[in-house]
């Protein structure tokens, strides 16, 4: 029974009542041959007739999307790092360079998302307030610095819904919206959707949101239709580089673990799986990434579990309390019999 | 550039030399620096981020459904108040309860459906019964109990000359078995909203599961009781008087422990505008508290000046509640923070373990 | 090199990256770390504007550590031939070659040509670089005769062979030079030479990739020429994973080469006639050839007939030179550049722009926009209201009132266009590969394909002057207008297959350039395009699957010439025609069946023996030997050494750019002795070294693509997919630069050079970062210049920082280098503006001479005569 709300899942579908259905699929995004193109973010627009999301300068290196949300349903993080990557020269030897700049951007970046009302997830689905610029400081964070920086690497990730075995926008969705295709995955039914805005919260990675003027919860589908004509989802058929591969899921993960095996022999030490273990909080993704550094850099939580998990004690918790709340009655009653 | 300016650049930059060169950053923004000489139990933590930026999506719930929370927990708590009026046969107690208990129910329906981005589909709502979703569980407790407060606060407002009608006979006959199943109802009414925070990823509701039904079951049964007094003369409050005791004492209990149990989502709760709001919820509730078993007996005036603090207390400790949550997912660092802790086989930075050293 | 493929070209990328999990080092020289640096193994920094000191510096390494492809670099290079006992060297001459003729700051060649060969160049060169003389050697190499009387030493030790004078002139391109010159730290530059030797010779081949990085300068052509010399010292041309790939600017810009919009070019790169010079086809064909040229380019007659034929159809005849006299005739300088100054002057009164958006995309947009302010009418045919059409209500000129929208005296006609998916034609792409597209949807509204548009101007032009007696509309009158129409639409296929070639006799379509005529008897509108519709097939369609036919896939659309995939591919094989190894073998001699075969087409006579020796006296292909892989260079080699056909040198040396914060290391010659610099009042240039104030624009500013957009925006900043994801304009700065001049992240900044003021958001980043050129410290500034005044997201357009120089051989804009300021805030608006720049150019004491003075050797002065200034 608990393994209905977290842990390891065999076969997703047919837990959700699919009878003879496909096998699962899902993405395998390898970051590690992302060359930031964001042709996965355009061709999911054209594809789903997703709005833009504002036109707005974040300074995230290359990135002015800045997150998934209910208008971005492919997201590609960029990001720059005073470290080297592999064996990978970036050049920087032997040039007069000062002290590296990127603690005084990262704050003037992240200044300007504090500003906003929520936080700055409202990226993907709504443009930050205008009035949400930075404060001009200048290079602050090193004016005092000494040292040169040697060391440079770009990372760059197309992020994505991850369609979780144990999806928590799925669970807590009030209306029966949110359902388990046959193929595994997660989709919204938007005409069901009443926009109760619970899945938002529920989403332990901070995909799914609300679109304004419409009201009703958006996330990628994994191109339900395609998927139903046989083709593959918009944003891996748009990949020059095959950074995002999609396939049965089983097949993916053996994939993913013998690219694993490759990096790791040439040198890529810090290359890791995130999202393909079965046994994590989640159950594991339906879509899954090779990574090149920690899953917070990236912006991904690095231990997310499903809020159904615990679920049970909660209600048990509930319970107890519901009774002192009813024995607080029966003192009442008693208490005060004339 | 200001202190805090400073300290997050001096930060970064150190992080950025250890942190095996990791992007790392400092989210302990001005925004949410602690209050009046309050000392910040979590000290300022480094940690990787991408650009500061949120790892969860804020809530799209307004203030409306922290609104929610109190008119709903009203409701159960006036229900029950009504229900021990009625089986002690105290009328005007009865009828204040009842007509509270609607009033707040109607209340808290229409902040939960003009909450919905799509107001006209809450009927929606009743398309499935799912367990695993505290808010499809709720919508059906609210349901049952909504039926079982409407008959008796009809009965009570049915004018004396159409007593005589069968309607009326018949309103007055189920009002009472109708009034005990919304009494019955209601500790699910006044638990579950509990669950509906809990059972979601903001840091700030899901880490405070154990505790919270108890600091939401006792401010429901202290608004209720709190409401009775009000509503009915000293003569007639006992049962609210004892009701809105035990309640606000368990709140004051139950939140005391939560702070104390709370890990870095404490700070969310300290801090910012949520801690006065959570301290002046404690002095409220407290305040209420000595009044109610002290001098609520004897005037009517102490009696409502209780009544009136139990409902501010109880108001506020929701708004505490709900916004301290929020801001948990505005800052990456309490999602990030205690998942890397849990990841490294430690537990989250609690007073008790001293801070985080990172 | 010069190349940001992976943002660019991020399709084409994907056979980079394949490449690398295959095992391929990837190295990107580049001033920035980019996307493409991020995915490659290394990223060597370099100064905009010094690769040539970068290449030199890798012949030096290589012929100094005798690292050459000996046996290929001896047999198929003209290595061996001895240059003439009157050439000398920039090293003997400063920075110049013999020949310099201050007069005209242009070259006479004849003291270049090899010893015992003929003298094939009249010496004119003033002529060849008013006319870009150089770019017309595009398919066929520059003529050459008597080749076998030439002096070689296959020794290579001769003093004077090509391999010695090459050595000399590299000599001082050390590995400390270069640091010195492009900023580039020894280390680095050393491990890139050891690696692409190590990637060299008989078992390895390694490739280098080029796009308007290298293109975009002063010295353009030239960069490509060292990057070949490089190549063929290690063998590493008509080999497979070997060459040198030219990245086009965007879709079919190859195609529209081959088939020119230029104005000294005729389709196939044949020279467009000279007025005065050639006065009739045989004073035009001796020009264009020498004298029983070895090779294919001899034939070029049949391919030059084969176009008037198709031209003018049943008027050309033998009779009348097969209407030569017909067609317009050059004398002198009419390229672009040059056209838009003469629109401020006052003599040109109209202008069509299709597919062009120059009031952004071109250098100085200011000049451009200026000039179609002064025209009587002006065509726009794009897919949306570009800034070219909107430029005299809304341009940059409006608010600083320079253009007064009232009084602006151009009348625009804009026609809506129709896009790549509503017609139907080919693409021909940087492999020369033709690929043909069918049309998806019907265009809307007025929407018409160019092919459609010029079909009826023509035809209308046709009807309007058919009574006239006017001799000088007689081309029109007498031009076959005669393609196919389905409707109302012309025939996009009937077009390809006349491109392609037709037996006029039997209305056969021709399958090989071979098989063209010079008797009128054929007739083609691209002689390197015939075959392209062989058999009656349309070749550029065949969509066959990869894994349905050999590893060079022969039957997925058709490359020029003759489907070859691999140019001058004989090279793969050695001497005896035998693969110079079994890992890189590509085509090879089958003595069994007497042919040459393999994965490709072979780029030879198919069944000429590798030992074959022509026949004294042998013109043409006959002429050509068993082994000279280069048929259609003269002398069927590969060219180390170019006695002719460029204007400004046999041998790439390193020029400063025109705007340099340095002196020329090198050479007392600081930039290109032959660049064009049109020095005029309202193309001013920013002082560089020996001139004085070079420290008032102190930073090295370069200008390059996004790919979120596409170059002038027209078709990006219009579609929200793609706005949204570069909403800005942004400079990229260096933490080290952004600390110098006080600039924020995000915050507001405007660069500045004698030509305007742009105003950006700038963007601090590692990727950027400061280089050590000789004792100083050189900051290198980066814009994308996608922005202009109309569209979803706007922006000052960056082009305008750039002033107009060209290089002399093919008149390409030196818009990749410039110098320029960068300030913090907001720019000055309107008057404001204008009053700044006014007191920045007084303050750098700029004249319209300043920069003209291109001549700089020790005792050599040459001044550019300052133009007429603006009105």
């Amino acid at each position: 029974m608990t393994n209905r709300l977290s842990g390891p899942l065999e076969d997703v579908a047919g837990d959700a009542g699919h009878r003879d259905h496909p096998a699962r699929v899902g993405f395998f995004t390898d970051t590690s041959v992302c060359i930031g193109c964001k042709a996965c973010e355009v061709a999911c627009k054209e594809w789903n007739a997703v709005p833009d999301d504002g036109f707005d300068l974040l300074g995230m290196s290359m990135d002015n999307s800045g997150m998934l949300g209910a208008n971005t349903w492919r997201h590609v993080a960029f990001i720059e790092q005073a470290r080297p990557l592999g064996a990978q020269q970036p050049g920087l030897d032997g040039l007069p360079t000062g002290p590296s700049g990127l603690p005084a951007t990262d704050s003037a970046v992240a200044r300007r998302l504090q500003g906003a009302p929520r936080g700055g997830s409202e990226l993907g689905t709504s443009p930050l307030p205008d009035d949400a610029v930075p404060v001009d400081l200048g290079m602050p964070a090193f004016a005092a610095d000494t040292g040169s920086r040697t060391d440079l690497r770009w990372l760059m990730a197309s992020d994505v819904c991850k369609h979780c075995t144990h999806a928590g926008c799925l669970d807590v969705c009030p209306t029966g919206a949110l359902f388990r295709t046959e193929f595994g995955t997660v989709v919204v039914q938007q005409d069901v959707c009443n926009g109760c805005g619970y899945c938002v919260s529920a989403c332990p990675y901070g995909v799914i949101d609300r679109r304004p003027n419409d009201g009703r919860a958006q996330k990628c589908t994994l191109c339900y239709d395609r998927l139903g004509d046989g083709l593959e989802p918009a944003c891996a058929k748009a990949c020059p580089t095959q950074s995002i591969q999609f396939g049965p899921l089983d097949e993916l993960r053996e994939r993913a673990d013998r690219r694993l095996a490759q990096l790791h022999g040439l040198g890529v030490g810090e290359a890791r799986l995130y999202g393909r273990d079965p046994d994590d909080g989640v159950g594991g993704d339906g879509a899954f990434f090779l990574l090149l550094d920690e899953p917070e850099v990236y912006g991904l939580p690095p231990d997310p579990h499903v809020p159904t998990r615990d679920a049970p004690a909660m209600w048990r918790g509930a319970g107890a309390a519901a009774a002192t709340f009813l024995l607080a009655g029966v003192a009442a009653l008693w208490g005060t019999r004339r | 550039m200001t202190r805090s300016d400073r300290d997050r650049a001096g930060a970064a930059k150190s992080a950025a030399d250890q942190g095996a060169g990791h992007r790392a950053q400092l989210f302990q923004g001005g925004r949410h620096r602690p209050g009046r000489g309050e000392p910040t139990v979590v000290p300022e933590a480094t940690f990787a981020s991408y650009y500061g930026r949120p790892v969860l999506k804020a809530p799209v719930w307004e203030w409306k459904i922290a609104a929610y929370l109190f008119t709903g927990g009203l409701a159960a708590g006036s229900s029950v108040v009504a229900a021990a009026a009625d089986l002690t046969g105290r009328r005007r107690l009865r009828r204040g309860g009842w007509l509270g208990a609607l009033a707040a129910l109607l209340a808290s329906l229409w902040f939960l459906v003009s909450d919905l981005g799509r107001p006209e589909r809450f009927l929606h709502m009743l398309r499935v019964a799912k367990p695993t979703s505290p808010m499809s569980v709720g919508t059906w407790l609210l349901t049952a109990f909504g039926a079982g407060v409407g008959v008796p606060a009809l009965a009570e407002l049915v004018p004396r000359r159409w007593g005589r009608t069968r309607a009326a006979r018949l309103l007055r006959a189920s009002a009472r078995p109708a009034g005990l199943w919304a009494a019955l109802t209601a500790p699910g009414v006044a638990s579950y909203t509990a669950v509906l925070l809990s059972h979601t990823a903001v840091p700030g509701w899901n880490e405070v599961h154990r505790e919270l039904p108890f600091v939401f079951t006792g401010s429901a049964a202290a608004s209720g009781g709190g409401f009775g007094m009000l509503a009915a003369p000293v003569a007639e409050a006992g049962p609210a008087r004892v009701f809105a005791a035990v309640g606000a004492a368990q709140e004051l209990v139950a939140a005391r422990v939560m702070e104390h149990r709370m890990g870095l989502v404490g700070e969310a709760y300290r801090t910012g505008r949520v801690g006065p709001a959570r301290r002046a919820a404690e002095l409220a509730t407290a305040a209420g508290l000595a009044g109610t078993v002290l001098v609520a007996h004897r005037s009517r005036r102490a009696a409502v000046l209780s009544g009136l603090a139990l409902l501010t207390g109880s108001a506020l400790q929701r708004y505490g509640v709900f916004a301290a949550g929020v801001q948990t997912t505005k800052d990456p660092r309490y999602v990030v923070v205690p998942q890397r802790e849990r990841l490294s086989g430690r537990t989250v930075g609690d007073p008790a373990l001293g801070p985080i050293d990172r | 090199m010069g190349s940001n493929m992976a943002e660019a070209h991020p399709v084409g990328f994907q056979w980079v990256m394949e490449a690398k999990a295959r095992g391929a080092r990837v190295i990107h020289i580049d001033p920035r770390f980019t996307r493409t640096s991020a995915l490659a193994d290394s990223h060597v920094p370099i100064r905009a504007g010094t690769d040539i000191a970068f290449l030199g510096g890798v012949i030096n390494y290589l012929l100094q550590n005798g690292q050459e492809f000996r046996e290929y670099v001896t047999a198929y290079t003209n290595a061996s031939f001895v240059v003439g006992e009157e050439f000398a060297d920039t090293e003997d001459l400063d920075g110049l070659f013999s020949g310099y003729d201050p007069e005209t700051a242009s070259y006479d060649r004849r003291t270049w040509r090899f010893a015992g060969g003929a003298g094939e160049d009249p010496g004119d060169g003033s002529r060849y670089k008013e006319q870009s003389e150089a770019l017309q050697s595009g398919s066929g190499g520059p003529s050459l005769s008597n080749v076998d009387g030439i002096e070689r030493d296959p020794t290579l030790t001769h003093p004077r062979c090509v391999f010695q004078v090459l050595k000399r002139h590299y000599a001082r391109y050390t590995p400390e030079m270069v640091e010195r010159v492009c900023g580039t730290p020894r280390a680095q530059f050393l491990d890139v030479c050891q690696a692409w030797t190590a990637n060299s010779g008989r078992e390895r081949t390694g490739a280098l990739v080029y796009s308007v990085g290298w293109t975009q300068h002063s010295v353009a052509a030239q960069y490509i020429r060292a990057g070949a010399i490089v190549q063929l010292l290690l063998g590493n041309i008509g080999r497979p994973g070997g060459g040198v790939y030219a990245l086009r600017g965007h879709a079919s810009i190859q195609g529209s080469t081959d088939i020119p919009t230029l104005f000294n070019l005729l389709p196939g790169y044949l020279p467009m006639p000279s007025a005065g010079v050639h006065p009739d086809l045989a004073a035009y064909l001796d020009d264009l050839r020498a004298e029983c040229q070895k090779g294919f380019w001899y034939h070029a007659d049949a391919y030059f007939v084969s176009l008037l034929k198709e031209y003018f159809g049943q008027h050309a005849t033998a009779e009348n030179d097969y209407g030569f006299g017909l067609l317009p005739a050059i004398n002198g300088d009419h390229g672009t550049y040059r056209t838009v100054m003469d629109m401020i002057d006052g003599k040109v009164s109209g202008y069509f722009l299709v597919g062009q958006n120059p009031a952004v995309g071109s250098a100085h947009g200011k000049l451009q926009r200026l000039g179609m302010a002064n025209l009587d009418w002006l065509v726009v045919r794009d897919l949306t209201m570009i800034e070219s059409a909107t430029f005299w209500k809304d341009g940059p000129e409006v608010e600083t009132g320079e253009i007064v929208p009232e009084t602006c005296r151009t009348e625009v006609f804009f026609f809506p266009a129709a896009s790549h998916v509503e017609k139907e034609g080919t693409f021909t792409q940087t492999q020369r590969m033709l690929q043909w597209r069918e049309k998806a949807v019907e265009p809307k509204g007025d929407q018409r394909s160019e092919l459609s548009f010029f079909y009826h101007l023509g035809r209308k032009l046709k009807d309007r002057l058919a009574a006239s007696a006017d001799p000088r509309d007689e081309p029109v009158q007498k031009l076959a207008w005669d393609y196919a129409v389905d409707g109302d639409e012309p025939s996009a296929e009937d077009v390809l297959r006349r491109i392609g070639g037709v037996d006029l006799a039997t209305g056969r379509d021709l399958s090989a350039y071979t098989e063209l005529k010079a008797d009128g008897s054929t007739a083609c509108g691209c002689w390197i395009y015939c075959g392209v519709h062989a058999d009656g097939v349309n070749q550029a369609a065949r969509r066959k699957p990869h894994d349905e036919q050999g590893p060079y896939e022969k039957e997925w659309g058709w490359t020029w010439p003759a489907n070859r995939r691999v140019l001058y591919n004989r090279a793969s094989a050695d001497l005896e025609g035998r693969p110079w190894s079994e890992r890189k073998k590509l085509v090879w001699w089958d003595a069994g069946h007497g042919e040459w075969t393999g994965d490709d087409v072979p780029d030879f006579p198919p069944t000429l023996p590798p030992d074959h020796v022509p026949e004294p006296g042998a013109c043409g292909a006959d002429a050509l030997r068993g082994d000279d892989p280069f048929i259609m260079q003269a002398d069927g080699k590969g060219w180390l050494f170019a006695p002719n056909g460029l204007v400004d040198g046999p041998l790439p040396s390193h020029y400063e750019p025109h705007e340099s914060p340095v002196r020329n290391a090198l050479y007392g010659q600081q930039g290109n002795p032959t660049r064009k610099v049109y020095a005029r009042k309202d193309n001013p240039a920013n002082p560089a070294p020996p001139e004085a104030h070079a420290d008032v624009f102190p930073y090295v500013l370069t200008a390059a693509r996004l790919t979120e957009h596409h170059t002038a925006g027209g078709m990006s900043r219009q579609l929200p997919y793609l706005a949204e994801l570069q909403p800005e304009l942004t400079v990229e700065v260096s933490p080290e630069l952004a600390r110098e001049r006080g600039l924020a992240h995000l915050g507001l900044a405007h660069v500045v050079t004698s030509r305007a003021a742009v105003e950006a958001r700038v963007v601090v980043t590692d990727r950027m970062a400061p280089l050590r050129v000789e004792d100083r410290i050189v900051h290198q500034v980066w814009m994308p210049y996608h922005w202009g005044s109309s569209g979803l997201v706007r922006g000052d357009v960056v082009n305008d920082l750039f002033g107009v120089v060209v290089d002399p051989n093919v008149f390409i804009q030196e818009s990749k280098v410039a110098t320029c300021d960068v300030r913090s805030g907001p720019r000055p608006r309107g008057a404001d503006l204008l009053r700044m720049l006014a007191d920045l150019r007084a303050r750098a004491g700029i004249t319209p001479a300043t920069g003209a003075r291109v001549a700089t050797a020790h005792d050599i002065v040459h001044t550019e005569a300052a133009g007429p200034e603006a009105p």
